[in-house]
């Protein structure tokens, strides 16, 4: 390093002069232009811009220089360092983004590979739709009861208006549990659960009732002896079977979209008068019916798919669970939540849904419910 | 109940064009379950015809078979020989009689086609039909020779047997006996179409009179017994062959003319009828209840021991009947019977029904009876057997007849004329409910706002108030109903069992378990593989008295066994990987066991008779069970994968008992069906045991045919929701900086790491945020007997940054605890 300058003589500091910086300047510039990595920018970076680099070598000789000569000299030196650390910044982006690039490039995977995760689980259909269900009724302010599936006779077949020995009482091959004659079956029906609604809750009641019913039935692809039901029930003042209308077909189109059901007399013995409850064909809407190029494996081209029973509660089973006959009516309806899921999901057997394979209980996992 | 179209045009006059299907729609709306309406014979088609045996030559071939060669008069169809030539096989028939001759070109019923080929050396132009091949019934046994010799040969054979017809397949409810009958039938189908009804009823119940053959009632049971004698009956006559075709396409069989009378007349009527043989009648007829230790042989040739509840027809002799299900064998009609008594008489329908359920012995009078008879329809009933036995059997009508008893009589109904209208809600003025009621067979007595109805006599269903309204109902149809949305009041949503059971089911399968269903019932071989010992609670098993299958005869009391043969029955098709669960009822039984009452439903039972009601059920908790075998995290290019073992089983119970905000225990136990080393049980913060999990023992393992290792967790679904707590609390988040220190301890093998872990928790004090167990190490290091557990340490200050020395005072806090309450050393690393 000079010493400090007493007077004043330019030409002797040689690296001040303009064409010494301009050649620092493009210099510095070149090596910034040939380097094609952030490793070889360094190496440009402490040539041309550190604090041993000819420009900063050449800023420390301004202090050198006579007073009136360091204003000129010291603005031209520091535009030349603006130049080389603008040049250097701009480079040293330009660099990182091409690396990036290839970086990027090269971390290319193949993404359709199979990603490794635990497999799927499920809940079983028949409780989803049962839940389904559930949920169109909450929305309408009902509740759901549930009650026992070891049930006492009474509650599932007397308070019901099963007379005994009345063959109604043999519609339903029963499941009776020791004690023999003892009064206790395995529900052929989720309408006990009514019943108990009926003896604890507060009138009115709005209640729908899902559970696991048994039958003494056949074991094959359309029956099992264990299936699934969901019943509603209704009991409030003026209650109508105009009523018992609205509310199936309000539930069949919050479940199925654009339907509508109908009602065809029937018996049984806990409502009167009785019917069984059609569900308009939710996919085909009848157009199937006597059209062999337009079958509908949904309804069989039947037009109408059999859904249920329904009906006025009979004021015997009022009655029977203490409500005033004479102020309260009620309609009650059940179906059957298996079938639903044949027909709604295209299920072929029933089997299926109680063998347990894991294939059928996560069918519909991930589909719209 | 089957029923054929043209049959049921005998009574209602339905239109000519009137096709089954339309009539079945008809019918339905009035709320018959027509089930299916067959087109019986519409097949058939070519030249099926009338033949006449010209000649025919016996030939006896090489097989042994002797066939008859037959030349046969077809009239029109003859070639130019004057007759065709067919071969039959069958040999009972001469020459002259009149037979059935399918020609090539026909089609049998079954889509039999027919045509010449050559058989027996000869081209067989045709074929000679038995009954069966027409659908005629099962004889096959010859050809079916017509007994009319007056047919002309050639003459199309289809009208002339009757071979086409709709039959309208009728499922009947219990409540509509008196649609067992082609009167009930007509009855409905007038109705629905509007058209004019003909009641093959035609006369009424007359006054009692017994100039007949005697009877005698002793019970209550038979208000009503007519009886008539018909003599001279030529047992040896053909049934009528249009007769036996109704009663055939009505779906009973043909037996013999006098047998075949009364069925048919039951099938017109709904009445049954039975037919003693006159000679074999021992004096009176009487009806009483059995006596103790009296027996008698049916018809179907069993012995029955009687019950004092049967209703029996007796003579003399003893018991000749039992009444409404079954005749006696003692004075069955046979082939030497010249004279006949009938009886067309009324019995309780509940005693019919349970007589008929005592001796398992359902008849098409059982049947009957059991869903109400019109009583007005014994009489002449009776008459119309003896009309067909005089004019199809040659035997003459006694004119001293026996009627004993009365109809009996029908109480009437008052109800308000607005009732239809306020139950269907839609508009029914008063005339049309009248109008209605009376188009139904029943009396209204008309006082205005009040109607008083008389049901008619074959309607027993019909007695409360909205009966009839049912009657209104679907004669208006309830499609005319408007519907209408009814408003509940506001309900309370989801109970909070119901909101856990659905947020637990939800968690378990976003972790990856599989929920199935299976059927609840249980054995105690099963129990007995599992090693439930005998005096664990799982053996308090409810019995079915009568199981789907012997094998499982019980209610299930762990919901395992059925998971093991889904597990089982999965890995047969090819499932592997599987981590199954169940959440459903399990059922203990009372020991000992309880009746339920059956109170009288006339009003609400007492509370204490509905506690002894749900008491008699014993106790049915829902339980969560998984079973898991297989890879949890399958093998694929990214590595290896993770095999189930028991530490899915834990984690199933403990993200069920997350889902609902609870945290269990767990300590070891000993507890079939698990490993006795790899079994936890859970208990609650009160230190109850809510369930199990853990790896199977292997005996259990290969017992059920479950891979080695197979893990399984079970647990008192009920009991966990309801020790969840009611609403979860929301810590102050702190956005103070955490400070993290690992300690390591070494204790003795045998120190639950849960015990270490606690301990921790408790020395360590507020300023513990989290705790992880890093590392478990056992071997030369740490010496034998010992294991060195790893913990990282979470400490975080609600308010401020805390200080190195304010960490490491709660560090040293926790290992101090540690230290004292399990012996544990400080590992230095």
């Amino acid at each position: 390093m000079s010493g400090p300058n007493t007077s004043y003589d330019p030409v002797q500091v040689t690296p001040l002069n303009a064409a010494s910086v301009d050649a620092m300047v493009a210099e510095a510039l070149a090596a910034f232009a040939a380097a094609t990595s952030t490793a070889e920018l360094k190496q440009a970076r402490l040539a041309h811009a550190a604090d041993r680099s000819p420009i900063a070598l050449a800023n420390r000789e301004i202090g050198a220089l006579p007073p009136q000569a360091r204003k000129e000299v010291g603005a031209r030196v520091g535009r030349a360092r603006g130049t080389i650390t603008e040049a250097l910044k701009a480079r040293e982006e330009e660099i990182k983004a091409a690396e990036l690039a290839r970086i990027l490039v090269e971390e290319r995977v193949d993404v359709t590979l199979p990603v490794q995760t635990q497999p799927v689980g499920a809940v079983h259909p028949i409780t989803a739709l049962m839940n389904l269900m559930e949920d169109v009724f909450i929305a309408m302010g009902w509740e759901v009861a549930e009650g026992p599936e070891l049930e006492a006779e009474w509650l599932n077949f007397d308070a019901l208006n099963f007379i005994p020995d009345h063959p109604a009482r043999t519609m339903q091959d029963t499941l009776f549990v020791e004690p023999d004659d003892g009064g206790i079956v395995l529900r052929t029906h989720t309408s006990p659960v009514q019943a108990r609604a009926m003896l604890t809750r507060e009138l009115p009641i709005y209640v729908v009732c899902p559970g696991r019913v048994y039958r003494s039935d056949e074991y094959d692809a359309t029956h099992l002896p264990v299936f699934h039901q969901i019943e509603g029930l209704a009991v409030d003042k003026g209650i109508t079977l105009g009523h018992l209308r609205g509310t199936l077909d309000h539930f069949a189109r919050a479940m199925f979209g654009e339907t509508r059901t109908r009602m065809r007399p029937n018996y049984f013995p806990f409502t009167e008068p009785s019917a069984e409850v059609d569900l308009e064909c939710f996919v085909c809407h009848g157009a199937s019916v006597g059209n062999p190029d337009y079958p509908c494996r949904t309804c069989k081209s039947e037009g109408w798919i059999e859904w249920g029973g329904c009906g006025v509660v009979n004021p015997r089973v009022l009655q029977a669970c203490g409500v005033d006959t004479e102020i309260y009516s009620g309609f009650a309806f059940g179906m059957g939540v298996d079938r639903t899921l044949m027909f709604r999901n295209n299920a072929e057997d029933m089997r299926d849904m109680i063998e347990g394979d894991v294939r059928f209980s996560r069918a519909l996992v991930g589909t719209a419910r | 109940m089957r029923v054929p179209l043209s049959w049921l045009r005998d009574y209602a006059a339905l239109p000519d064009d009137l096709d089954g299907r339309t009539l079945a729609g008809a019918l339905i709306r009035a709320g018959l379950e027509v089930e299916t309406v067959d087109q019986v014979g519409a097949e058939i088609a070519g030249p099926l015809v009338i033949g006449k045996v010209l000649a025919y030559e016996v030939e006896v071939h090489s097989n042994g078979k002797s066939i008859r060669w037959c030349h046969v008069d077809v009239g029109p169809h003859n070639d130019d020989s004057g007759s065709r030539s067919v071969v039959c096989g069958a040999h009972n028939f001469e020459v002259g009689d009149s037979v059935i001759v399918a020609l090539p070109g026909t089609v049998l019923p079954g889509g039999f086609g027919i045509s010449a080929r050559k058989t027996y050396g000869h081209v067989s132009d045709g074929m000679i039909c038995s009954a069966k091949e027409l659908g005629l019934g099962d004889d096959h046994s010859g050809i079916l020779v017509l007994g009319e010799p007056d047919l002309a040969p050639g003459t199309d054979a289809a009208p002339v047997l009757q071979l086409r017809d709709e039959v309208l397949d009728i499922a009947v409810t219990p409540d509509r006996g008196y649609c067992l009958s082609m009167r009930g039938i007509a009855r409905e189908s007038a109705q629905a179409l509007e058209v004019a009804f003909t009641d093959p009823v035609d006369r009424v119940v007359p006054a009692e009179t017994v100039s007949g053959h005697p009877v005698e009632l002793l019970s209550e049971a038979c208000p009503l017994f007519v009886a008539l004698t018909v003599t001279g009956i030529d047992p040896g006559r053909p049934t009528p062959r249009w007769l036996a075709r109704r009663v055939q396409l009505a779906g009973m069989r043909s037996i013999s003319l006098a047998v075949d009378i009364t069925n048919y007349v039951m099938l017109e009527t709904g009445q049954p009828i039975h037919a003693y043989d006159a000679d074999l009648l021992d004096g009176p007829i009487v009806v009483r209840k059995a006596a103790e230790g009296e027996k008698l042989t049916t018809l179907d040739d069993v012995v029955r021991p009687l019950h004092p509840d049967d209703l029996l027809i007796t003579d003399a002799s003893g018991p000749i009947g039992l009444a409404g299900v079954m005749g006696g064998a003692t004075t069955e009609l046979s082939l030497d019977t010249r004279n006949v008594v009938i009886e067309a008489a009324h019995f309780d329908a509940m005693t019919i029904a349970r007589t008929s359920r005592r001796h398992k012995l359902s008849s098409e009078a059982s049947r009957r009876f059991e869903r109400g008879v019109d009583p007005q329809a014994s009489y002449a009933g009776a008459h119309r057997v003896a009309e067909l036995l005089a004019a199809y059997a040659g035997g003459t009508l006694l004119a001293k007849e026996t009627v004993r008893g009365v109809v009996p009589t029908r109480p009437s109904t008052t109800i308000a004329d607005t009732l239809p209208a306020q139950i269907l809600g839609t508009e029914v003025d008063h005339a049309p409910v009248v109008r209605l009621l009376q188009a139904i067979g029943a009396t209204v007595a008309d006082a205005g706002e009040r109607l008083t109805i008389t049901p008619p006599s074959w309607r027993p269903d019909l007695n409360d108030p909205y009966d009839y309204v049912e009657e209104v109902g679907r004669l208006i149809g309830f499609d005319t109903i408007e519907p209408v949305i009814p408003t509940a009041p506001v309900g309370r949503g989801l109970t909070r069992s119901q909101r856990a059971r659905r947020a637990i089911n939800l968690v378990l399968a976003a972790r990856g378990f599989v929920e199935i269903l299976s059927f609840p019932f249980a054995s105690t071989t099963d129990l007995d593989l599992m090693g439930v010992p005998v005096d664990d609670q799982r053996r308090r098993l409810n019995k079915i008295v009568n199981p789907l299958s012997e094998a499982a005869p019980y209610l299930r009391t762990s919901i395992l066994p059925g998971l093991f043969a889904a597990v089982a029955r999965n890995r047969s098709r090819g499932n592997d990987d599987l981590a199954l669960f169940e959440a459903g009822s399990v059922f203990f039984g009372n020991d000992p066991l309880v009746a339920a009452p059956r109170p009288p439903v006339t009003q609400r039972p007492s509370v204490e008779q509905l506690a002894a009601l749900d008491r008699a059920l014993g106790q049915q908790p829902r339980h969560l069970g998984v079973v898991l075998t297989g890879q949890w995290m399958p093998e694929g290019w990214e590595g290896a994968g993770t095999p189930t073992g028991w530490q899915q089983a834990i984690a199933f119970v403990e993200a069920a008992a997350a889902a609902i905000g609870l945290r269990l225990d767990r300590r070891a136990a000993e507890y079939p069906p698990w490993h006795p080393g790899r079994c936890a049980e859970f208990t609650l913060p009160t230190g109850e045991g809510i369930g199990y999990a853990g790896e199977l023992h292997p005996d259990v393992c290969a017992a059920f045919g479950l891979p080695a290792r197979t893990a399984a967790a079970e647990v008192d679904l009920d009991a966990l929701i309801v020790a969840a707590p009611a609403t979860g609390e929301i810590p102050t988040v702190s956005s103070f900086p955490v400070a993290k220190e690992d300690v390591a301890l070494i204790v003795d093998d045998d120190i639950p790491a849960a015990a270490v872990e606690r301990a921790l928790r408790t020395g360590a004090g507020p300023l513990l945020e989290s705790i992880w167990l890093f590392d478990v190490y056992t071997g030369p290091q740490v010496g034998a007997g010992k294991k060195s557990l790893a913990y990282a340490l979470r400490f975080r200050g609600s308010d401020k940054t805390l200080t190195d020395a304010e960490t490491a005072a709660a560090r040293d806090a926790a290992v101090a605890a540690a230290v004292e309450r399990t012996g544990a050393v400080q590992r230095t690393v």
